[in-house]
């Protein structure tokens, strides 16, 4: 019943719901941080004073790589249900990994 | 006609996502150039303010989202959480608002001058 577990099309599913789930926990805090702003720029610079520290650096990290994992995901699952059938499924799984991973290797630079 | 009402709903879906794959690549350079360059209200607030531009990109980006996590939502709702028919649309209908209600706040927020 659960042969299907383990390949490269599983991971990548489990990958984009996993993804998607964290995005939407963090959306909400997103949206509420960049509302400071209504109440003057101190307020959102205090805030980003505050997230200077290492843990919400890795935080923010792991969200960057989930947003950049849902994305190739995304794209993933449109190619496999609106072009032609090819036997490609490794090779999409493979690129969205390496499309996340290059993505938060960017982030990581810059940051 | 649940039938219709779920390819309808698988529908928005794809659509929003292809709306959402522009967005993210445009937020995704956005970000990185962002903190290259130093974050701060004042870099955020200069780049946003007043813009008609970042204003309807960002828009459009949270509408899209708030519609597209919700459907997904509905979906993870249903399947593992095992919440049935009617308490899995209402999840998603409110979790769609909440996101639509705070990203539209959060984008008025950096957008007016």
């Amino acid at each position: 019943m659960k042969a299907h577990r383990g390949h490269p099309a599983w991971w990548a599913f489990l990958v984009h719901r996993l993804s998607g789930i964290a995005l939407s926990i963090f959306l909400p805090a997103h949206f509420y941080v960049l509302s400071l702003a209504l109440r003057g720029d101190d307020r959102l610079d205090r805030f980003l004073s505050w997230s200077r520290q290492p843990l919400v650096i890795a935080g923010e990290w792991v969200i960057v790589i989930c947003l950049a994992a849902h994305l190739a995901g995304g794209a993933r699952l449109l190619a496999l249900e609106f072009l032609p059938w090819r036997n490609w499924q490794k090779t999409l799984a493979a690129l969205a990994a390496g499309f996340a991973v290059a993505a938060g290797l960017a982030f990581a630079l810059a940051r | 006609m649940i039938a219709r009402r779920e390819t309808l709903l698988w529908a928005v879906q794809r659509a929003t996502a292809v709306v959402l794959a522009f967005c993210v690549l445009v937020h995704l350079a956005t970000i990185i150039y962002a903190v290259r360059t130093g974050l701060s209200a004042s870099a955020i607030l200069g780049r946003t303010q007043g813009s008609f531009a970042w204003g309807a990109f960002y828009g459009v980006f949270v509408i899209a989202v708030a519609v597209h996590a919700a459907l997904g939502m509905r979906v993870i709702a249903a399947e593992w959480l095992r919440m049935k028919g009617p308490v899995a649309e209402i999840f998603a209908a409110g979790f769609a608002v909440l996101l639509a209600a705070m990203g539209l706040r959060a984008v008025m927020a950096v957008v007016a001058a």
